[in-house]
């Protein structure tokens, strides 16, 4: 990644529909290292800076079928080969017994598995991150709505890229320094 | 709404993004903690204390200081524990199973009834440990490799109970704590303390409200709550295997499961209407806890009621068609035996009184929901008194049949909990925002991107 003195530049809008149809008008024309800060998740958005779809529900299966599977070989190495206990000579495989815990197992892990995957995915946790060092940025948690450029986008430029920005019709333009 | 009859709004017109902020934050960040506030924390940590001299007398002595005896060894603990189990049922089918529906009238209720199920799992989870009589081996219960050489029996419905007890609580403050990041990050940007800053801050994990990072995140909660919606019906489910896989006339029956997640969802919409009624009226969030609210639980209850009605008469009937003594005999002795006036009271709480449900004026009036929700759980826990008590006391042979009566450590360690589930109650509507506030926002007229 290349340094740069400044991480991008920052637009802030006052409703969700000019963020969305900014965020649109930028991918459009090219821009590609694009991010947007809602206070609330708008479904349009991801889809308008192109992102089009995320890897958590393979993470989900994932962690699912690891908790399914070493649920069963847990009970079934349990119950057969390390501790066989004969009651009135019962199978010592006795699989429904075994899918009460088999499915608690799933549950637990692929609900591990998608708070963590989301976690781990997103990046977080993340204390510091250049964003927070614009003051208005504090807003995006309340109710103002942000359109970013990285500086690593090919086409940045910080004269263009502002002027850019100013078409959109934003209610400020900041400098996000690195 | 595409309700037309539902004439209340989910929420009041004329907020935005910034007074819903403000309103719910305000409670934890700027508002000062009233006296109320204190004394009622006071009282609740109070009860807990003498809940925990309760235990504490408990490990010095053992279970011999409860009612419990041979024939009724499932005395207080056990009923105590399905009756917390079954309230925190609520918190998760508002959060969950509601979301799956689409029901957005729940986005303001969902965070302080998870809240609720937390509190509440936490408290039944501390009744079968401490029924143990070695509560401090309590982790022998988990498989893991000992010098003893030994495993749980995974044929036994209660190592299942261990499973789905701990699985639904973890899965719950799962639930719960990623529903509060985007909050907690508000609460960064609004504090103007520097530790709470710090704190919220911390706890937020750096959550900046990234397209990316929204898109991942809605796709995790809908996941979770797909993952938590057939997890809350196997939990009571399992509970209710605990009584059904044994023998016991009145515990051996196939309706167990269906009837027990019908009456958690019962007691636990009771707790919920019995914790947003006080709270809306004290914090003024009655913008936010409309009368949709208090009809749509209402209604709730009185479905689920129903459901448990049922599971009443079907009992009554199998006790009578199925032509077997000792099933019969069980009917007999609910009607008839010594205990036979908790299981009267138990139809006029459960059936009875809950019927006034119906008129629609009480299903908004605050104070009578209040009074019914009450009823409500107090029928609940004597209907687990009754399957839990009046099953054992007289079972198969004459010669082993006994009485329960509980101790007063019974009842100091049972209120000792309530006293747990209050004062946590008390410390969570004070430190965190009580109303999911992000998801407040997506009910604004304004959240809706309107088309180019």
């Amino acid at each position: 990644m290349k340094r740069t003195p400044i991480y991008g530049m920052m637009a802030e809008f006052d409703s969700p529909s000019d963020l969305v149809a900014a965020a649109r008008r930028t991918y459009e024309a090219g821009y590609q290292k694009i991010d947007a800060y809602s206070p609330f998740p708008i479904e349009e958005l991801a889809e308008a800076i192109g992102f089009h779809s995320n890897a958590v529900p393979l993470v989900v299966l994932i962690g699912g079928l690891i908790g399914c599977l070493s649920g069963y070989a847990l009970q079934y190495w349990i119950s057969v080969i390390t501790y066989p206990i004969n009651v009135g000579g019962r199978p010592l495989h006795s699989w429904p017994a075994f899918i009460v815990v088999t499915f608690e197992m799933t549950i637990l892990f692929a609900g591990l598995a998608a708070v963590l995957g989301m976690l781990a995915l997103n990046g977080l946790p993340m204390p510091y991150h250049p964003v927070f060092n614009v003051p208005r940025f504090a807003f995006a948690t309340k109710d103002r709505f942000f359109l970013m450029i990285f500086s690593t986008d090919p086409k940045f430029n910080p004269v263009d890229t502002r002027r850019f920005l100013e078409g959109l019709g934003p209610r400020s333009i900041s400098e996000v320094p690195s | 709404m595409d309700e037309p009859r539902q004439s209340a709004p989910v929420i009041e017109p004329g907020h935005t993004f910034a007074t819903v902020t403000d309103k719910i934050s305000s409670i934890v960040l700027t508002r000062p903690t009233s006296n109320g506030w204190f004394v009622g924390f006071g009282l609740a940590f109070l009860v807990f204390m003498g809940g925990l001299y309760a235990i504490g007398y408990l490990f010095v002595r053992g279970v011999g200081i409860w009612g419990v005896n041979i024939p009724v060894g499932w005395g207080f603990a056990i009923v105590n524990f399905v009756w917390w189990i079954g309230i925190g049922h609520a918190g998760t089918l508002i959060s969950a199973i509601l979301l799956l529906l689409r029901q957005s009238w729940r986005n303001s209720i969902n965070r302080f009834a998870e809240a609720m199920t937390l509190f509440a799992v936490s408290c039944a989870g501390l009744f079968p440990i401490l029924h143990l009589g070695r509560p401090w081996l309590a982790y022998w219960l988990f498989p893991y490799p000992n010098t003893m050489n030994v495993w749980p029996q995974f044929r036994s419905p209660l190592v299942w109970d261990v499973f789905a007890v701990s699985t639904y609580f973890t899965i719950s403050l799962l639930f719960w704590f990623i529903g509060l990041i985007p909050d907690l990050a508000t609460l960064r940007d609004r504090s103007e303390n520097r530790a709470a800053r710090i704190i919220y801050g911390m706890l937020a994990m750096g959550w900046r409200g990234s397209a990316r990072h929204w898109s991942r995140y809605e796709t995790a909660y809908l996941l979770l709550a797909g993952l938590a919606t057939p997890l809350v019906l196997s939990v009571h489910t399992v509970v209710s295997f605990d009584f059904a896989i044994s023998i016991i006339p009145g515990w051996h029956t196939t309706i167990f499961p269906p009837y027990f997640v019908a009456g958690a969802i019962y007691s636990g919409f009771a707790m919920v209407l019995m914790l947003a009624i006080p709270i809306r009226k004290i914090y003024g969030l009655e913008d936010f806890i409309t009368d949709r609210h208090l009809n749509n639980s209402a209604m709730v209850m009185l479905a689920t009621g129903l459901i448990v009605a049922y599971g009443y008469g079907i009992e009554a009937f199998m006790g009578w068609y199925s032509g077997n003594r000792y099933d019969s005999f069980l009917l007999w002795n609910r009607l008839h035996g010594p205990y036979a006036p908790l299981y009267y009271l138990l139809l006029i709480c459960n059936i009875g009184i809950p019927q006034v449900l119906w008129i629609r004026k009480l299903r908004t009036s605050p104070l009578g929901l209040f009074l019914v929700s009450g009823v409500i759980l107090v029928g609940m826990w004597l209907e687990r008194f009754i399957i839990v008590v009046v099953s054992l006391h007289r079972d198969f042979l004459t010669s082993s049949w006994g009485m329960y009566y509980p101790t007063r450590w019974d009842w100091l360690t049972y209120i000792g909990t309530i006293g747990l589930f209050l004062s946590a109650m008390f410390l969570f509507v004070r430190i965190l925002p009580m109303i999911s506030i992000f998801e407040m926002r997506t009910l604004l007229p304004q959240a809706e991107v309107k088309p180019e």
